[in-house]
């Protein structure tokens, strides 16, 4: 317990994390990298074809680990904003900043991959079932989120608003999400889901845990290097800025 | 520019003169709610432009529809619930830009932070004016414009219900936003860009209650005339605070 | 391998087009997100160092230093 007391004052230093986190980004890099290369490759040229799809099921193994990374950003960008309204630790907000062009573009290619899965599948390249509207939602919150850091000047304004929003939008998910189910029971259009976890083989879902755990070590590469240059830019007029600007241009 | 502070000192004289806003700390907090709303509803019946727009862009948008499809009947009942609903929040939306303006660029709204008054007291009264000066009004034309769409009768009352248990609902959502971007200049389209994926429920269970009760054979519409109270009992309870949290980082700065 | 011949990979069961449209927007897009982020670090050095340059030949501190640490921040 006091250790993780310890770990949470240290985390309101931008600096401490900044020191702490020089390797993160490439070990994560690495393994996403490793993870992503069998998982893809294991994936495409290994796994059985579905019988009832064919290899158009392959396109699975990108777009349930960008949907559940995409879900996770979301939820990630939330609790940072709790984090910041209720500690106000600064940290929390780089964070936040750092998660929606990463979290915007897992829900765009959960999005792609959705839609191009469709057309083989269903016959079109739209469907509205259940996974891709609320990766559609998904898709918006994100954009609000983007738009509104845009829209105001103020650095820690921005960043207050955008946590505001980013919790109400995490408490309407859920809320959205059963709407959309109980609404696609209503027109219900599609006779299969894409996904049938129960029913795969170890062969089909082992290459997709890899690329799901794959997908995460990636967000975890792009958000380190992401929340490293944020807090440089922060903290730009510092001392221990200039000390890590110079160290790392000499 | 010295027109520009001519006319907010117009506007600022004149909503004074309504009441003036004196309200020590300790009033209680009903007080203050009554004081607040009643305050709002004498600014929103008199100025008439606020009140009447949304009105009249809601009939004006529901014209358009037949212009657009034909009069065919059969096509137009069945979009009526769906158009409805969805005009509906949308002249909503378009209202939400003037909850907060005037009190903002008037320094109302910073001043009310100051004295310590409790901002979600404060949020919930001034939606409330709101809702009855623009959304009200729009629940109870909405039966004529039914009938122009052919909407079956028998429908009308569900229609109507449903739109007084989900319009709340979307004035409440959206006065997070409109709160979190009462700073912003040209804030309209960034606000309809943060609430609508929020409103996605409502118009859900909203539209798809009106079009059960259109066609009798159908499942019923109770259950999703429930789920719209639970969505205003839930947003009556947690909005305010959002909307009050995002009250006071907006004038932060 | 599943796959009897390398073709028969690439043509998916003829479903190759889509397979391998999802497999390259997904690289562009990721591949793009490394780029942003890199970028975005590269851009703040190089930035910070103007910045820095600016202080100096504004300051006590001789314009030479200054001109040699844009020069590093071009080269980095």
């Amino acid at each position: 317990m006091g250790v993780l007391k310890t770990l949470w004052h240290k985390l309101g230093s931008p600096r401490w994390f900044y020191d702490m986190s020089r390797s993160w980004s490439m070990i994560f890099g690495i393994l996403a990298v490793l993870l992503l290369g069998a998982g893809t490759l294991w994936g495409l040229a290994y796994a059985p074809a579905d019988y009832q799809q064919g290899n158009s099921f392959r396109i699975m193994y990108l777009h349930v680990p960008t949907a559940l990374v995409a879900q996770s950003s979301y939820l990630m960008m939330g609790i940072a904003g709790v984090v910041l309204l209720v500690w106000r630790m600064k940290l929390a907000d780089v964070l936040a900043a750092a998660i929606v062009p990463i979290g915007f573009s897992m829900t765009l290619i959960a999005l792609f991959t959705g839609a191009i899965w469709g057309k083989p599948t269903w016959g079109t390249w739209w469907v509205w079932d259940a996974r891709t509207t609320s990766m559609l939602v998904l898709l918006f919150l994100f954009i609000g989120v983007g738009a509104l850091r845009d829209a105001i000047t103020n650095l820690e304004t921005a960043g207050r608003a955008c946590a505001v929003l980013a919790i109400v939008g995490m408490i309407n998910i859920p809320i959205i999400k059963y709407s959309v189910d109980w609404w696609l029971t209503l027109h219900q259009t599609s006779s299969f889901s894409l996904v049938e976890a129960p029913t795969m083989p170890s062969s089909m879902w082992a290459p997709l845990l890899l690329n799901v755990l794959g997908m995460y070590c990636f967000l975890g590469a792009v958000l380190t290097s992401a929340v490293r240059t944020g807090i440089l830019k922060r903290e730009q007029n510092t001392a221990w800025v200039n000390e890590v600007v110079e160290q790392e241009l000499a | 520019m010295s027109e520009v502070a001519n006319t907010s000192d117009n506007t600022a004289s004149r909503s004074t003169s309504v009441v003036v806003v004196v309200q020590p700390s300790d009033v209680s907090i009903g007080k203050q709610f009554i004081g607040q709303l009643i305050r709002d509803l004498k600014i929103g019946f008199r100025s008439r432009g606020d009140f009447i727009n949304p009105l009249l862009f809601y009939a004006l948008a529901v014209m358009l529809f037949p212009f657009g499809l034909g009069t065919d009947a059969t096509i137009l009942k069945n979009i009526a619930p769906g158009v409805m609903w969805v005009l509906a929040l949308l002249s909503v939306l378009m209202s939400l830009d003037t909850l907060f303006q005037r009190d903002y660029m008037e320094g109302t709204l910073e001043q009310q932070v100051l004295h310590g008054a409790p901002l979600s007291t404060l949020v919930l009264a001034k939606v409330l004016a709101h809702w009855i000066t623009t959304a009200l009004p729009l629940v109870l034309v909405s039966p004529v414009l039914a009938v122009m769409l052919y909407l079956p009768g028998h429908a009308i009352p569900v229609l109507v219900l449903s739109l007084l248990l989900g319009t709340p609902v979307l004035s409440l959502l959206g006065s997070i936003g409109a709160a979190l971007t009462v700073s912003v200049r040209g804030g309209g389209l960034l606000l309809a860009l943060l609430v609508l994926p929020l409103y996605i429920p409502v118009l859900i269970f909203g539209a798809s209650a009106t079009a059960a009760a259109a066609n009798l054979d159908g499942p019923g519409y109770a259950g999703q005339l429930l789920w719209l109270s639970v969505f205003m009992v839930l947003s009556i309870t947690l909005a305010p605070f959002a909307g009050a949290a995002a009250l006071r980082i907006s004038l932060e700065q | 391998m599943f796959f009897d011949s390398f073709s028969a990979f690439l043509e998916m069961g003829g479903h190759g087009f889509y397979v391998w449209l999802s497999f390259g927007l997904t690289g562009l897009l990721i591949i793009g997100n490394v780029v942003h982020v890199r970028m975005a670090r590269r851009n703040f050095f190089r930035e910070h160092a103007q910045r820095q340059t600016r202080r100096k030949r504004s300051g006590t501190v001789p314009s030479n230093s200054g001109q040699n640490q844009q020069h590093k921040a071009t080269e980095l």
